[in-house]
């Protein structure tokens, strides 16, 4: 006797079907999580409540979750165009410092000059191009010279973020900072207001959800939207309908990168008003967003909600940080577990399981 | 370099060296199977019923033909044998004792193997290494070194020529399924299933693998054939099971029957087998091909010089064993692949070299070889696939937008006008049959009035209901002003449709003969190469490709560049 296990495709994948994959694979997702915290001598139970409450219990959390689902929800939907064409940017937490460093260098150096009202329009753009050139360059790599793009975008958050270390201990460091490595303050002009009592930029989030709103109609009905699923589902079909994966490919990093780049220009307008290190610019939203695209089902308007939902993880992984004396790393624990059940659970929504014992004859 | 091993153990091939080399293949530790019975077999994929209760049995030494248009069940029927689908309900016994396969490698160890009609090979490896990825008893180190003697062996043995150390992508279609057959043999297989397998061959290669089916039922070897080509059935087969709509529509020993009885089982009426075409006088030039030279995929030329001409109201043939530089050609008249050198003009003007959206826009169409993996996205739904290379158009798309109204309006259009069925056209193309496949594809790139059409094996795989219906087609379009390109390897297809014929042979031309003048004989020897007596005479010898790749003709006969019946200007 022995124990056959099988995955059997299934003809069709249905909605609700998928659904109830996506709260299963969380679900898994959350028991696993809770036996690292059993292994930490914390009840998994109470640690989850208190990660709850601490993103969602309370006005402050909420804002808090807020603030951090700006940028997740940028790059989320940004990643949702990238992925469907199955081009793997794994590089947003670079773009989002390109476009930080570009939105930075308008900001000081023009702010104090130009007429108020253009400062903030003109580091928005300028932080998409900076987030659009970083994201352009693996597309061109990987086009021209055929360098995958996993290994060129991984690296160049590498290049990035020494980058951004070296403007800030060397020419770009502030004067009026006591020594310390950040660049000086924006001026007024070139800050984003927030909503009072939090640290919510609402000027970004607006754009945020306009992005969602505005890439999910190119995905869903625009010429370039359809070009980019037959070349991620059939690039020989592409070629054959002489669709230019040149230029798709490039366009869509140029648009990925783009708002990740928006994202550096919010956090550093809206929050830190300067410029200091890359971990500090960016809690790991470029990877957290991967896991909103992938939550979201390749979906720019979902990624909203599946972005609220990790920021809000976010914010309760510092607040048990404080309350229950976990490590920092608790919440990319979190994170990793949960998109690994995530990937896994897809296995399931067009396969089922066979368990069979088997007589062998 | 990875390669390196290998090439050089060939060397050592070639030279006859490696002798002492002993090797034993997995012995199934299974008896042999002198009877295997499927009983009453149920498939149903979401709404469709692919097999119904289906019964099949088949003995030692037998060749089983299992005949059926496509979408009949016969795929499915030998998936599940195979251990790839799992029944619904029904039994499988070998030697009257019930067994569960429920992967491929169960299959294998009770001695059931099986040649897929869509090659399951690894393309960027070489034919040694596939073949030994499937060997449970292949050593960890070098295992293709381990089959490469036997795979020689197998080769001359069956006459099946195959290099070891070629890979796979370098293969032609038929090349790659001789590659499959060797496969399966290879690994010990008492019963093996083949899934349309003469489909890529030449008459001769035919005969050929007649010749290995008939040697292996003499050595008491089972196989089952699945085909829809009723000359075939009749003559390799000793009894034939016919499934219509998934169920048993008939069964009968090869001798008793006749073709015309096997078709009405298969398609539940008669049928034609000559399609009329009527003389057409051909209408202006459309598409003028100048000495074109295109590179393959290998360093070598694949199209050494070739010149023709298209004309409205005709359809020309380009006819010869795949590989011979068809392919390149027809890459580089739809805009796919650059020529080196040469010309294509499309009436009158010249479009060399240009990509293949321009291409499409002048009004050149293309159904591809290849069809799911070229013609269609199949995972997008049917009207997104119905439009692929169309979407451009402004009946389709406002500035930025796609028009999903009037995509939509087009796709159902399609279907209707060309019999394509399907339950919606919000049905991923991935659950259609080739043969509607095939009718979407058809219908979309003839429903845009284009000035030429080139088809590339439209029929290829194809039941003979989709067959007739899609020859049909072409000739119609053909009526009304349409010049077709149409390269193929079935040369009744050929000569049911084609005003003229062009044999295809080492990337040239070995004649352009005017249907009415041509042999079926004579097409057939210059598809092998060499040129019949007195059908060269008259030629209007066309020049060589400027000298291109000239010197890189393999030894013996150089093809001889003739257009014969000297029908050309």
């Amino acid at each position: 006797m022995r124990i056959s296990i099988r995955l059997q495709p299934r003809h069709e994948a249905s909605a609700g079907r998928q659904i109830v994959v996506l709260l299963l694979s969380l679900l898994v997702g959350f028991v696993a999580v809770g036996v690292v915290f059993a292994v930490k001598g914390v009840n998994p139970l109470y640690a989850l409540w208190k990660i709850l409450a601490g993103s969602f219990g309370s006005l402050y959390g909420i804002s808090e979750t807020i603030t951090k689902a700006i940028p997740l929800i940028l790059i989320g939907s940004g990643l949702t165009l990238a992925f469907r064409a199955k081009f793997w940017n794994i590089g947003a937490e670079s773009q989002l410092l390109m476009g930080a460093i570009f939105a930075t260098w308008i900001g000081l150096n023009l702010g104090p000059r130009l007429p108020g009202w253009m400062v903030i329009p003109l580091m928005f753009l300028v932080g998409f191009l900076g987030g659009a050139i970083w994201g352009a360059l693996p597309a061109l790599f990987k086009v021209r010279f055929g360098v995958n793009e996993v290994i060129s975008t991984l690296m160049l958050n590498y290049v990035a973020a020494e980058f951004l270390n070296l403007l800030i201990v060397g020419p770009w460091k502030g004067i009026t900072q006591q020594g310390f490595p950040y660049t000086d303050d924006l001026p007024p002009s070139a800050t984003l207001s927030v909503i009072p009592g939090t640290r919510i930029h609402y000027l970004t989030l607006l754009i945020a959800l306009a992005c969602a709103v505005i890439l999910f109609f190119l995905v869903h009905s625009t010429k370039f939207g359809y070009e980019l699923r037959v070349v991620g589902e059939n690039p020989e079909a592409a070629r054959y309908a002489g669709i230019d994966f040149f230029r798709t490919t490039v366009t869509l990093m140029v648009i990925s990168g783009g708002v990740a780049g928006l994202a550096g220009v919010g956090e550093t307008a809206g929050i830190h008003h300067h410029l200091t290190y890359p971990g500090v610019i960016s809690a790991g939203y470029g990877f957290t967003a991967i896991i909103v695209a992938w939550l979201a089902k390749l979906n720019p308007l979902a990624s909203i909600v599946s972005a609220l939902f990790f920021a809000g993880i976010l914010v309760g992984g510092d607040a048990i940080q404080i309350s229950l004396g976990l490590p920092a790393a608790t919440v990319h624990v979190f994170n990793g577990v949960l998109l690994f059940f995530l990937i896994m659970g897809d296995a399931f929504v067009n396969k089922r399981l066979v368990v069979s014992l088997v007589r062998r004859g | 370099m990875p390669g390196a091993g290998i090439q050089r153990f060939s060397a050592t091939i070639r030279h006859g060296i490696v002798t002492s080399t002993v090797v034993r293949y997995s012995q199934s530790i299974m008896p042999k199977i002198d009877l295997l019975e499927m009983i009453d077999i149920s498939k149903s994929f979401h709404r469709t019923r692919a097999n119904q209760r289906v019964n099949l049995r088949i003995g030692s030494g037998e060749i089983l033909g299992l005949l059926g248009e496509n979408g009949a069940g016969k795929t499915t029927l030998m998936n599940i044998l195979y251990g790839l689908i799992a029944p619904d309900s029904g039994e499988i016994r070998i030697n009257g004792q019930a067994v569960r396969i429920e992967s491929p490698r169960d299959a294998i160890e009770l001695g059931i193997g099986m040649v897929h009609q869509h090659f399951m090979l690894i393309e960027n490896h070489t034919v040694a290494e596939n073949i030994a990825l499937g060997l449970s008893d292949a050593p960890f180190l070098s295992p293709s070194r381990h089959v490469a003697r036997r795979l020689v062996e197998f080769g001359e043995r069956f006459g099946l020529k195959i290099n070891p150390q070629e890979r796979i992508w370098q293969l032609s279609a038929g090349e790659q399924q001789r590659v499959e057959i060797v496969k399966a043999l290879v690994k010990g297989a008492d019963l093996l299933i083949l899934d349309e397998p003469t489909s890529v061959l030449t008459p001769q290669e035919t005969e050929q693998l007649f010749v290995i089916l008939r040697r292996m039922s003499e050595e008491g070897h089972s196989v089952i054939f699945i085909s829809h080509k009723l000359e075939e059935i009749l003559s390799i087969c000793h009894r034939v099971l016919v499934l219509r709509k998934g169920e048993v529509a008939g069964k009968a020993e090869t001798k008793d029957v006749d073709k015309r009885e096997l078709a009405r089982m298969m398609v539940g009426r008669e049928i034609i087998f000559r399609i009329e075409r009527p003389e057409l006088e051909r209408g202006e030039l459309v598409l003028d091909v100048r000495e074109l030279v295109v590179p393959g995929d290998r360093q070598r030329m694949a199209v050494r010089g070739v010149g023709f001409q298209v004309f409205r109201n005709e359809i020309f043939g380009i006819a010869g064993v795949s590989g011979n530089g068809q392919r390149e050609l027809v890459e580089a008249v739809t805009g796919l692949r650059k020529a080196s050198q040469g010309a294509v003009l499309l009436g009158g003007q010249n479009i060399t070299n240009a990509n293949a959206r321009v291409v499409a826009s002048r009004g050149i169409s293309h159904v591809p070889e290849e069809r799911i993996r070229f013609g269609v996205v199949p995972n997008l739904f049917v009207y997104e696939n119905a439009v692929l290379k169309q979407h451009r158009q402004r009946l389709f798309s406002r500035v930025l937008f796609l028009n999903f109204g009037s995509i939509r309006k087009y796709a159902s259009t399609i279907i209707e006008r060309f019999n394509v069925s399907v339950p919606t056209i919000d049905t991923p193309v991935k659950n259609l049959s080739g043969g509607n496949i095939q009718k979407l594809i058809l219908g979309r790139e003839i429903s845009g009035q284009p000035a030429l059409l080139v088809a590339a094996h439209p029929t290829y795989g194809l039941d003979v209901g989709a067959t007739e219906y899609i020859r049909q087609q072409l000739l119609e379009k053909r009526g009304e002003g349409l010049a077709v390109l149409l390269v193929s390897e079935d040369l009744e297809e050929i000569f049911e449709l084609c005003d003229r014929i062009a044999v295809m042979y080492e990337g040239r031309f070995m004649g352009i003969v005017s249907t009415a003048q041509a042999t079926m004989e004579n097409i057939g020897l210059m598809m092998a190469g060499s040129m019949p007596e007195g059908a060269g005479a008259g030629a209007d010898s066309k020049p060589e490709g400027a000298g291109a790749g000239a010197g890189a003709v393999p030894g013996g006969a150089g093809p001889l560049t003739s257009g014969a019946a000297g029908d050309q200007e």
